[in-house]
């Protein structure tokens, strides 16, 4: 339990951490790799407290795939660090005013729902519920029966994003020449060539 | 010493605190507010699995993978505008957005 304990709070100050570095951090190509160290960690988390397909699909997508992609568009846009910087201590006063009062804020109102409220004193008491069947089953169970339509629409948001992302991306650039093959095979003889009556001793 | 909800959710509000904080930080980059909304994405997930796994119920995961979903839709659609405005403008700083201003 001890060992839980400690390791929880070594992977949650390391998300925080990087959470906290993917902000500050003077190159956005850090705050990638930061944000990277984040998720990873809080797969941690997840995996820690038994929600293992969560976790697992964190990394997948996350670091995978959305990271990634990040990461080359960061390296793909040449970007002037200096200019982009400019404003960060101008902000850093109010910024850090309006985080510390709302981060109070949460943490009051979580302490007072877990002084008063019963429902989450409650949870804590009882601590992590084990399922009787492994995380990935009782997911499979619930989200291909109950919430099908909500799987096959989430689903149609990724293929929505996939050909947005297609269309807002895709140039035809004037001057680049193509194959047609069409246009090859459609070609007839009449096109391809034409037959000039060269006049004797006169030159094309 | 055993971990609780109140754990999770604290390290969850953290993150979400560290979202909105690099948001107003990071006024001219589009990036890294991009990177910012993800953070705060992930604590949503954090705050969804957690009451998940206490309450012993198994709907508050697949919520977290709808909200994953959207989040990489997100990034995809915003890294696709983002490419094209760079493209146009040959600039990503935000306060040049001001195209669709009436």
């Amino acid at each position: 339990m001890l060992l839980r304990a400690l390791a929880f709070y070594v992977f949650a100050a390391v998300v925080v951490a990087s959470g906290a570095m993917v902000v500050v951090s003077r190159n956005p190509v850090y705050s990638v790799l930061f944000q990277i160290l984040a998720f990873f960690n809080a797969a941690a988390l997840f995996l820690l407290i038994g929600a293992e397909f969560i976790a697992m699909i964190l990394v997948i997508v996350y670091v995978g795939a959305v990271a990634v992609l990040v990461l080359f568009v960061v390296m793909r846009l040449d970007i002037n660090l200096v200019e982009i910087r400019e404003g960060f201590l101008k902000y850093l006063p109010v910024g850090a005013m309006i985080g510390v009062v709302l981060l109070a804020e949460i943490l009051l109102g979580l302490g007072v729902l877990g002084a008063g409220s019963t429902t989450i004193a409650a949870l804590n008491k009882q601590g992590a519920q084990v399922l009787a069947i492994e995380n990935t089953r009782a997911i499979g169970r619930v989200l291909y029966t109950q919430y099908f339509y909500l799987f096959q629409v989430a689903g149609l948001v990724l293929l929505v994003a996939m050909i947005g992302a297609i269309v807002l991306t895709l140039r035809t650039r004037p001057g680049v020449r193509r194959q047609k093959v069409g246009d090859q095979i459609n070609r007839t003889k009449e096109q391809a060539m034409t037959v000039v009556k060269v006049p004797t001793r006169g030159g094309v | 010493m055993t971990i609780g909800l109140g754990h999770y959710l604290t390290v969850s509000s953290m993150l979400f605190t560290l979202g909105i904080l690099g948001i107003f930080l990071n006024r001219k980059n589009v990036i890294v507010i991009l990177m910012c909304v993800e953070l705060m994405l992930l604590a949503v997930n954090i705050n969804l699995v957690a009451f998940s796994i206490f309450q012993g119920n198994v709907v508050g995961q697949i919520f977290a993978m709808l909200v994953l979903t959207v989040a990489a839709a997100e990034a995809a659609i915003g890294l696709a505008i983002l490419v094209v405005y760079f493209r146009n403008r040959g600039t990503i700083a935000v306060e040049d957005i001001n195209e669709m201003k009436g």
